[in-house]
């Protein structure tokens, strides 16, 4: 399994898309950290190219990496090789390339010119979320059985998960503003990962605003201990899931 | 030495496999033979563990091969059209897959007869059909597995090369191995195989010595017995 | 002039030839009751129990080496009912705690020139309570209680009633308010620590004329609050970490003709709540990472907002109206993004400091969970560029491109 890993590994770090990928985190990294002359700033902007950035190019990537390595796959299926196991491998090379490349891009500059509490939280958040979005890449991959069908449902899980659904978490915020609706605002935080991960950011960089009206319930949950841990067992599990599923599909498949 | 028991398979609305039974014994080369969308590369598939059958029971050396994988360590498989990670090269597949096997007695021969170490350091996206054929060929043959199951071997190659993989072919149905060829082209297969499969409609028409068919026939040539059968209208 | 005298007074009593000191061997009460008026009392180091000592001559009391007054949690520690008293040096702890009575470690009853300095209160109900008293010095003490443990708590440092007044140097902790004045006027309040009280670090009202300078407001539960008074003066301040529900930096209600200079507002809920000010001037002020530098509520008029840095702030300004009477120009704006062609260091696109989304989480505050989404960046620039829920007129036509040197 390490050896399919690394086979992976060294096949994508060598791809030009994303050494280009890498680049360009690294650069505007750099410029935001290093021209703004103030770090919270230079933080949310950073935050946005997590939030937005990330999950795009870590699903698009992996989806057709995906594609164009399922002959590759299916060299490996007629090996002495458990399915799960080459699937695994596939996920967790790619994974782990973006991983490099977003730690390289944003991770490294980040710690070196800021290096707060909430500069390691936004590259833990960064890391989970490329992780996520590319079990997420992998899932649909799996379940599409054509290229075209399973790019087209990558940008549509994208564009769901970060816009339409803050569209429809908005919408229902103010139908029902005549409710209580803290708790069910943590729970609709919960069930999107970038919203979670925003969360979480977001209760360090605006914790006095957040400590605000909606502190009673939002802060006490996300702002403790115990709730920054549930929200990142939460990742956890938004990265787990998917991959779950994924395994059990490519299990069955016909390839 | 392989088993295929009330196998069946289903694509959407296409029965690709209906019903086979079928049994290949060891040190025979067998033809499977079909015209398109007969089920010939499903049946293969089936046996690799990339096609899971609907029902039935696949067995190899009389254990099943249904969820398990150790058994592929004993086939080697060269696939119709083969592609690799584009960025490697020749020599990196090569190394990679000897790194997965972790197989030492390696059976170089198709390598150096195809003179594959002068194209080692050629990246992958760069090669031609044939030449990934060649590959591919010789990635089959190179962990000295107990069955070789070949899908349209000659398809993309050169009449040396050709000639080249026939030979070894025959070689390993002698050191007692079993082969698996399926192939459009019958009159390549006269000399190599000792058995015919004849498939079509997800169906087993007939399975037999070439001899019998022959014998049955009264012609020499696989193309001509062929016909003969179909002229006849099955059996 | 009055105080000038006073102070020279106090420092020429322990000279006059009359003037005796005593040494208390047992107990204070009884070597005060043998003390004249001038005298000097030294206490040596010591646990003391008094039972509610009440000072009524103006004697010079010096603790020694820290001698403990004890009032048992069951009387007032100390009762000062003679003018020119000097208590200093003491450690007051555990004085009694009532529900219908202010007990307090040391009370100031109607009286004039005392001083009460580098004192340590401990767990006491009210801390030092002045009432109807004037020209009184409270410097370098310690107040530490244990309000939040408590059902009852009592102010850190309380007066009412009083006037020209010093209270310097003191550090209050762990109180209900940390400084409270009902009616003082005319004092200075420099250089005090107030912290983690349970309500308010400093809280007053009716209290016109007075000066706040250098003092530190931090992580007090409900912050800093203001009520009711006018000609307020407010320089070097700092009023940090006081985040919650109902907690600002400092809440200004109803306060007219002041001043708020020179001072920190970092990690407040809201640096300043504004209601029913009127001229105020807030200038030379530093702003950063509030939740809302400044709430403005409608009911303001004529203040002038200038010359402030906004750093980090999730919300510069918001208001609950559109009806806009105060000034907001040149101030400097991180957010802020226009340019400036002519290179006079002031942006020549206006800047409007009021966000959609806070105006909108003013409303629906649960909305704050999806603030730097994507889709909320979105309709925050749509309204940017045209205006529809904001007030139009709150506005800094000037806003400087870089920060203040504050």
């Amino acid at each position: 399994m390490k050896k399919i890993i690394k086979y992976v590994v060294l096949d994508i770090l060598r791809n030009r898309i994303l050494v280009s990928y890498t680049v360009l985190l690294l650069v505007v990294s750099m410029l935001l950290l290093c021209l703004t002359d103030n770090g919270t700033k230079a933080l949310l902007s950073l935050l946005n190219i997590v939030l937005i950035v990330l999950p795009l190019v870590s699903i698009i990537f992996s989806t057709i990496y995906y594609y164009n390595a399922s002959a590759f796959i299916e060299l490996l299926v007629c090996q002495p090789l458990r399915r799960t196991k080459i699937l695994l491998s596939v996920y967790v090379g790619l994974a782990l390339s973006l991983l490099i490349a977003f730690c390289v891009g944003v991770g490294v500059p980040l710690l070196i010119f800021d290096g707060s509490i909430t500069a390691v939280l936004l590259i833990v958040v960064g890391m989970a979320l490329t992780v996520i979005f590319s079990a997420l890449a992998i899932l649909g991959s799996v379940i599409m059985r054509d290229k075209a069908r399973g790019i087209g449902v990558a940008i549509l899980s994208w564009f769901y998960f970060s816009l339409l659904y803050d569209g429809l978490v908005l919408f229902l915020l103010f139908q029902f503003s005549d409710y209580p609706l803290e708790k069910p605002a943590v729970v609709m935080g919960a069930l999107n990962p970038i919203d979670l991960g925003r969360i979480i950011v977001l209760l360090r960089l605006d914790s006095a605003a957040m400590m605000g009206y909606t502190g009673a319930v939002f802060a006490s949950f996300f702002g403790s201990v115990g709730g920054m841990l549930t929200a990142f067992v939460l990742l956890l599990i938004w990265m787990g899931w998917p991959l779950c599923w994924a395994l059990r599909r490519f299990n069955r498949k016909d390839l | 030495m392989i088993r295929f028991t009330n196998i069946y398979k289903r694509f959407g609305r296409l029965q690709a496999l209906d019903n086979i039974n079928l049994s290949f014994p060891a040190s025979k080369s067998v033809a499977l033979i079909g015209p398109n969308g007969s089920g010939k590369t499903t049946l293969i598939k089936s046996l690799l563990g990339m096609v899971v059958p609907d029902k039935g029971d696949i067995t190899f050396k009389d254990s099943s091969i249904l969820g398990s994988c150790d058994y592929r360590a004993n086939i080697g498989y060269m696939p119709q059209i083969s592609s690799y990670p584009e960025n490697m090269t020749i020599s990196q597949v090569m190394e990679m897959m000897k790194d997965i096997r972790q197989y030492n007695k390696l059976d170089e021969d198709l390598v150096k007869a195809f003179k594959l170490p002068q194209l080692a350091g050629k990246p992958m996206r760069t090669l031609s059909g044939g030449t990934r054929q060649k590959v591919s060929a010789c990635l089959a043959f190179l962990f000295n597995p107990e069955v070789l199951v070949l899908d349209e071997p000659t398809a993309g190659l050169d009449p040396v090369a050709s000639g080249i993989l026939q030979d070894k072919i025959l070689q390993e149905t002698k050191n007692g191995k079993l082969v698996l060829i399926t192939s459009h082209i019958l009159s390549e297969l006269d000399d190599l195989v000792d058995e015919v499969a004849y498939l079509q409609d997800g169906k087993v028409q007939f399975h037999k010595q070439v001899a019998a068919l022959q014998a049955e026939t009264g012609e020499q040539k696989l193309v001509r017995a062929m016909a003969r059968v179909m002229e006849n209208g099955g059996l | 002039m009055e105080r000038a005298i006073s102070i020279i007074l106090l420092w020429l009593l322990p000279l006059h030839a009359w003037a005796r000191v005593w040494t208390v061997k047992a107990s204070v009460k009884t070597t005060l009751q043998q003390a004249a008026t001038g005298d000097t009392v030294i206490v040596p180091a010591g646990v003391y129990y008094e039972k509610g000592l009440v000072i009524d001559k103006a004697v010079y009391l010096k603790g020694v080496g820290k001698p403990v007054l004890d009032g048992e949690s069951k009387y007032e520690v100390v009762l000062i009912l003679a003018s020119h008293v000097t208590l200093e040096g003491f450690v007051i702890r555990h004085s009694g705690f009532s529900d219908w009575k202010d007990l307090a470690g040391i009370k100031l009853g109607n009286v004039r020139h005392v001083t009460i300095k580098n004192n340590i209160l401990e767990e006491t109900f009210f801390g030092i309570y002045c009432q109807q008293s004037d020209s009184c010095v409270i410097a370098g003490n310690i107040l530490r209680s244990n309000a939040s443990q408590r059902v009852q708590s009592g102010n850190g440092i309380h007066c009412w009633h009083c006037d020209n007044m010093q209270l310097t140097g003191n550090t209050v902790t762990q109180h209900r308010d940390g400084i409270y004045f009902e009616f003082v006027t005319n004092s200075l309040i420099k250089g005090n620590r107030s912290f983690r009280n349970v309500r308010y670090g400093l809280h007053f009202m009716f209290s016109h004329n007075d000066h706040y300078e250098d003092n530190i407001f931090e992580h007090n539960e409900a912050g800093v609050s203001v009520m009711f008074s006018h000609g307020v003066d407010m320089k070097r301040n700092r009023f940090a970490g006081n985040q919650g529900g109902g907690a600002y930096g400092i809440l200004l209600k109803e306060i007219t003709d002041s001043r708020m200079e020179q001072s920190h507002f970092e990690d407040n809920t809201v640096g300043i709540y504004m209601e029913g000010t009127t001229r105020v001037q807030v200038t030379a002020n530093v702003f950063k990472t509030n939740g809302w530098a400044m709430k403005v509520q409608a009911s303001c008029s004529e203040n002038r907002i200038t010359h402030n840095n906004f750093f980090g702030n999730t919300f510069d300004v918001a208001t609950n109206g559109s009806l806009v009477l105060n000034n907001f120009d040149n101030n400097y704006w991180d957010k802020y993004e226009g340019y400036d062609l002519n290179r006079d260091g002031k942006g020549d696109v206006p800047y409007h400091p009021v966000s959609l989304y806070a105006m909108v989480a003013d409303k629906n505050p649960a909305v704050m969970m999806l603030y730097h989404s994507f889709m909320v960046s979105l309709l925050d620039r749509t309204e940017k560029v045209m205006p529809g829920i904001t007030p139009v007129n709150l506005v800094d036509r000037a806003p400087f491109m870089k920060p203040l040197a504050l």
